[in-house]
């Protein structure tokens, strides 16, 4: 073998190692789903406070991640955060009164918005509107409802 | 008093014309260079050696080094996190270190002590020996023979020995956590998994490594030409790479997690 | 007898010091040419002016009628391809052995096939009496083999014109003969023009055809090696017979010894 071909062999295992770290930071370590989405549709949510909930956050079913938050605004009309999703097409049988809530995962986590499937007939489509939501518990405002509650009842 | 003063002042503006001389020389080079680039893939078998030379012989300290950070990362977590009862956590922090910073980060401070200096030593020898000349002397192009083919690798390379770290770093983070200290090995890949993004984290790390790797070329290329063709001229000149490569790297470093995250 | 290289005016300086100072000179095609002068008269920069490596402050220099300075890189690099030049330390690429080195410039510019390549680079090695050596590295010749590898390189494109750089300078007395003999050889037996840089001046006039010797800038004597012996310029007798002193001053320049050393250190 001559010294060529070992230069060429050692750089065909090195390209091969890089491949390999690669796909296993892609598919071991993070959520790489391939180059594009899972097809899915969108549904939006208005909410009063939607907390620190970011771009990408998790849509979760019973803890099931069924899709991302696709995009935050404040709708002009109502001045209300105007949430869009993207649920997945596997999950085309929500009911029309799903409903959904903001929710932290743990006490300090990421924040995620939770879907709780109604009884309707009728299904989500793309471009609905989930009517039935929850806003963000904020901490700051629970602890200040609380010491309100506690100085009142201490009068 | 006043021509001390003076003097001092004469100094400052004299090393300031240097350094901007020197940058000049710098941007030239870099505009000078552009146009060869492409030749480097017509002529593969330059660019596999100095895959070669760049790559896999800066692989033994990547991989070692990949292992040994990630043990560390692993092992300090682990004692903050278990007092809030939330060792598992451990794995998505070893992970997001590694990706978002580490991981470029200390892959290129390496890169550029191993093969950056490596590559400025190679070319300052190359013009001190007259080989330059010699080559546009025979009508062949350095630009295109001797400087395109190293530019290029190094801008594969880079992105390469990056992830080799991050996964090395990972799995001595698994093997200091799971195989060590008892965290449970299901909750330890679940939960990087959930919180590890690949858009925002992993590919963020990717283009903080091919910036890492054009910085580290272009300074090492620049300065193996520019440098002074006698042994204290090219030994000086690999220092500065050393020197301008790591601090450029880290500012650098700055500059882009403020603009990405 | 046709002019080769023609200089006209040539003025140039490096680092504020005026190297050449309205330089004329008139290369023949066909011979010998020596260019001579004491070490700093800027006899390689000459060489690296003609190649088109280094450009002038002001002044001309045509080869073979074009001129070097205005050529786009493209014609530059063709009217290089008749240049072959012998670097004064080789210059062989070191990442490559002997025969590779002599192959490179018919790799990068021929598209001949290997079959072809090899008994044309034996032929250039047989010619210098290296062919036995075609498997050593770069780094395993001594001084002499590398010089006489690269002159084997030099001449793997046949060029019509070669240019020698102190092709002598370190060299013990064998190897001094053994490349003049091939510098005299080459030349007859391959009808080329070479251009030689040196101030070794007895090996150099016992070979050149046409001499002529640089100082301050300008040439002081030309002609063959006769008439620079005859010569009466004080550079020109100076440099040929070696006095330490003369135009060119045996000290540095320094204010006088008497008052130096009455001087007390501060």
């Amino acid at each position: 073998m001559t010294r060529k071909q070992l230069i060429e062999i050692w750089v065909g295992v090195f390209v091969l190692m890089g491949v390999i770290a690669l796909a296993v930071v892609a598919f071991k370590v993070s959520n790489f789903q391939g180059l594009q989405e899972r097809s899915s549709y969108q549904v939006h949510a208005l909410f009063d406070n939607i907390g620190g909930l970011k771009e990408r956050a998790p849509v979760k079913l019973s803890g099931v991640v069924v899709g991302r938050v696709n995009a935050i605004e404040v709708d002009p009309d109502t001045y209300q955060a105007k949430v869009t999703m993207s649920i997945f097409d596997d999950y085309d049988k929500l009911s029309i009164d799903t409903s959904a809530s903001i929710l932290t995962s743990g006490l300090l986590g990421d924040q995620y918005i939770g879907l709780n499937v109604g009884a309707d007939d009728l299904y989500l489509q793309q471009g609905d509107r989930i009517e039935l939501v929850q806003s963000a518990i904020v901490l700051e405002d629970l602890i200040g409802q609380f010491m309100t509650k506690f100085a009142e009842s201490g009068d | 008093m006043k021509q001390r003063i003076l003097n001092f002042l004469e100094q400052i503006g004299q090393s300031a014309m240097v350094l901007l001389a020197q940058w000049g020389r710098g941007a030239i080079f870099v505009a000078n260079l552009l146009p060869a680039l492409p030749y480097s893939f017509y002529r593969l078998e330059l660019l596999i050696k100095q895959v070669y030379f760049t790559g896999v012989l800066s692989l033994p300290i990547i991989l070692t080094a990949g292992l040994f950070v990630g043990m560390v990362l692993s092992l300090q977590g682990y004692n903050v996190l278990v007092d809030f009862n939330s060792e598992e956590a451990v794995g998505t922090m070893t992970a997001l270190s590694l990706l978002r910073e580490l991981g470029p980060v200390v892959a290129a401070l390496l890169f550029a002590g191993r093969a950056g200096s490596a590559m400025t030593a190679e070319i300052g020898l190359m013009k001190s020996t007259e080989q330059l000349s010699a080559l546009e002397m025979m009508a062949v192009d350095p630009r295109k023979f001797v400087f395109a083919p190293r530019f290029s690798a190094t801008l594969i390379v880079m992105p390469l020995l990056s992830l080799m770290f991050i996964a090395m770093g990972i799995l001595g983070g698994y093997m200091v956590a799971v195989g060590w200290l008892g965290v449970d090995e299901g909750a330890f890949w679940s939960q990087m998994h959930a919180s590890v993004d690949w858009r925002e984290d992993a590919v963020n790390g990717i283009i903080k490594s091919v910036a890492f790797g054009v910085l580290i070329a272009v300074i090492a290329l620049f300065q193996g030409e520019d440098a002074v063709p006698t042994s204290e001229g090219v030994s000086g000149a690999t220092t500065r790479t050393v020197v301008q490569a790591s601090l450029g790297i880290l500012a650098l470093d700055f500059v882009l997690t403020a603009v990405m995250f | 007898m046709s002019t080769l290289i023609e200089i006209r005016d040539l003025t140039f300086s490096r680092a504020g010091r005026k190297i050449f100072d309205g330089l004329n000179l008139d290369v023949p095609e066909g011979q010998i040419t020596a260019i001579m002068g004491p070490s700093g008269t800027g006899k390689t920069t000459l060489l690296k002016l003609i190649a088109g490596q280094l450009t002038p402050d002001s002044g001309s220099i045509t080869v073979k009628g074009q001129p070097v300075h205005r050529l786009s890189r493209r014609k530059l690099y063709q009217l290089r391809a008749e240049m072959g030049m012998l670097f004064q330390s080789g210059a062989l690429l070191t990442d490559l052995n002997v025969f590779d080195n002599v192959a490179f410039p018919l790799r990068e510019h021929t598209r001949l096939p290997e079959a072809l390549i090899r008994p044309l680079v034996l032929m250039k090695l047989q010619a210098v009496g290296l062919r036995g050596a075609r498997e050593l590295k770069a780094s395993e010749l001594s001084g002499g083999m590398a010089r006489r590898v690269a002159l084997a390189r030099a001449i793997a494109m046949d060029p019509s014109m070669i240019f020698y750089d102190e092709p002598f300078v370190g060299q013990d007395p064998i190897t001094m003969g053994v490349l003049i003999e091939l510098i005299k050889k080459l030349n007859d037996s391959l009808k080329l023009s070479s251009v030689l840089v040196s101030h070794d001046v007895a090996e150099v006039l016992s070979i050149a055809d046409f001499a002529c010797v640089i100082a301050n800038g300008k040439v002081v004597a030309e002609g063959d090696a006769e008439s620079l012996y005859q010569s009466d310029s004080a550079q020109v007798q100076q440099f040929l017979k070696g006095f330490p002193d003369g135009p060119v001053p045996y000290h540095y320049p320094a204010n006088r010894f008497g008052d130096d050393l009455k001087e007390r250190p501060a």
